[in-house]
């Protein structure tokens, strides 16, 4: 089942700033709900992402509770070289995901 | 001898008050929110300004609200944005995101969605490569969709 | 396009006055069911497209944007003379997947994706069906005793609480609807609508649901498809 969605430029000029959209499936439970008898429902969120470009971080970003469920998060980095830009999303539950797109910088 | 009535009458005073009434969650909230962005930014003054924070004023459903933070910032090794951080005032806990960038961001701007829980300020903190702090405020109207699954309108 | 299709009755809205729930929202939720990439709807599409092979749909009837079009389009329909709903029609060789399954929103949306830009148009073989749903449409209910044409064709556009009334035209099911912060069906939706005005729950799938589906259907005949849409 698709879990995440990576939106990366296929090809880029050398220095050209690019964006990268992000969305990850997740019901993102804040904690603070309660059933219809009044039971807290547990926190379940992803509380990071992380996208690395031939390996070097070049984004983090620590999530909380008020993000909104399916997360969506959108940031821009600069096309330095060809190569392939890696995404982990990690939370509560053991929750992982991992996403790679490749990208062509001329 | 003491009638029930007295003694019943006795126990209303001897219960601790502040036991009685209710926490003033708005206050608790405000609290939080200093104590966040306390953490995050410590003693340096935040000053507004460079930040700009957009989101609907208008909101049609606090649950899926998209917010965009964008920062004037030449993004150099020298001088760059650090992190974006943004809290609200009136959620349950005070975090909604933190953003860490870089030089190699190449542009400091950042989208997403997020939950406002209801009408309230929403806050925007960047932090400089140099240590200062420069934010942006929105005042948001957030307000119920009809016909709900349970409960309410 | 308006000139073949028969007129309102009294007391409907006119033809040419209706309007998409699209309109009602904010120019931000529209963004959002506009993104044709990162929308909230995508990964229900991503899975209703991985499904439409993994289940064998594909073995019959090949690549779905071809044979699909205009298929969401022209339901609730008759088949062997029962009434069915898009949702029926897609479980009729998968029976065992539930409804507001995430395999049978997944794979709705991605069938109902494909008559995207399509104007609705119901048979009017189902007449009989048609005028049930009107008569439901029409009946005051609940604790509330209020009809749903009480809002959606006398009130819509004024404000119920903060919120914009809209005319309920079921142009974009399956939606992504903020409130659930998922994809839920139409019959969901009336779910929600009854529980507003205090008023039995039937079931997806029943008869009165059908029937108002149907009815919803040839009211907004001629609007275009939106699926899936996003809703507050």
């Amino acid at each position: 089942m698709a879990r995440v969605v990576v939106n990366v430029p296929a090809q880029a000029k050398r220095g050209e700033v690019i964006e990268i959209r992000t969305l990850a499936g997740h019901p993102m439970e804040t904690g603070f709900r309660r059933t219809q008898l009044g039971e807290l429902i547990p926190r379940d969120i992803i509380r990071s992402l992380v996208c690395t470009y031939n390996g070097a971080e070049i984004f983090r970003a620590d999530l909380h509770p008020a993000m909104a469920a399916n997360p969506l998060i959108t940031f821009t980095t600069v096309a330095t070289e060809s190569g392939t830009l890696e995404f982990r999303w990690t939370g509560d539950n053991g929750y992982s995901a991992t996403q790679t797109a490749a990208i062509k910088v001329v | 001898m003491i009638t029930r009535r007295a003694f019943l009458f006795l126990g209303l005073f001897v219960g601790s008050a502040r036991a009685q009434l209710p926490p003033n969650i708005g206050e608790l909230r405000k609290k939080a929110l200093d104590e966040a962005i306390r953490k995050v930014v410590g003693n340096a003054q935040v000053r507004t300004g460079k930040v700009k924070l957009e989101l609907p004023p208008l909101i049609d459903n606090g649950n899926t609200v998209p917010l965009s933070v964008s920062v004037e910032s030449p993004m150099t090794a020298a001088d760059h944005v650090r992190a974006i951080h943004v809290f609200t005032e009136k959620n349950p806990q005070p975090y909604v995101v933190s953003a860490y960038l870089g030089p190699r961001a190449g542009r400091a701007r950042i989208s997403t969605r997020a939950r406002i829980a209801d009408t309230g300020v929403v806050t925007a903190i960047a932090q400089m490569s140099d240590g200062s702090f420069w934010s942006d405020s929105v005042k948001v109207i957030v307000t119920l969709s009809a016909c709900l699954e349970e409960g309410l309108i | 396009m308006l000139a073949g299709l028969p007129a309102a009755a009294a007391g409907e809205i006119p033809l040419a006055e209706r309007r998409s729930g699209y309109e009602f929202m904010s120019r931000e939720t529209r963004a959002m069911q506009d993104d044709a990439v990162t929308g909230p709807a995508v990964l229900w599409l991503l899975d209703g497209e991985a499904l439409w092979g993994k289940l064998g749909c594909v073995s019959c009837h090949g690549d779905a944007k071809n044979s699909m079009k205009g298929v969401a389009a022209r339901y609730p329909a008759l088949v062997d003379g029962k009434l069915v709903n898009l949702e029926q029609q897609v479980r009729h060789k998968a029976p065992a997947l539930a409804y507001e399954s995430r395999e049978l929103l997944a794979l709705t949306a991605h069938v109902a994706r494909q008559s995207r830009g399509i104007p609705i148009q119901i048979n009017e073989k189902t007449k009989p069906f048609i005028d049930a749903g009107r008569a439901f449409f029409h009946r005051r209910q609940g604790q509330l005793n209020l009809a749903c044409a009480q809002c959606h064709d006398d009130n819509w556009g004024k404000k119920l609480a903060g919120n914009t009334i809209p005319q309920a035209h079921p142009t974009g099911y399956p939606i992504y609807r903020l409130e659930w912060q998922t994809v839920g069906s139409l019959a969901r939706r009336f779910r929600n609508c009854l529980t507003g005005i205090r008023a039995e729950l039937y079931a997806p799938g029943s008869p009165e649901f059908l029937e108002l589906e149907l009815y919803l259907m040839w009211r907004a005949r001629g609007m275009k498809l939106e699926s899936p849409a996003v809703r507050p």
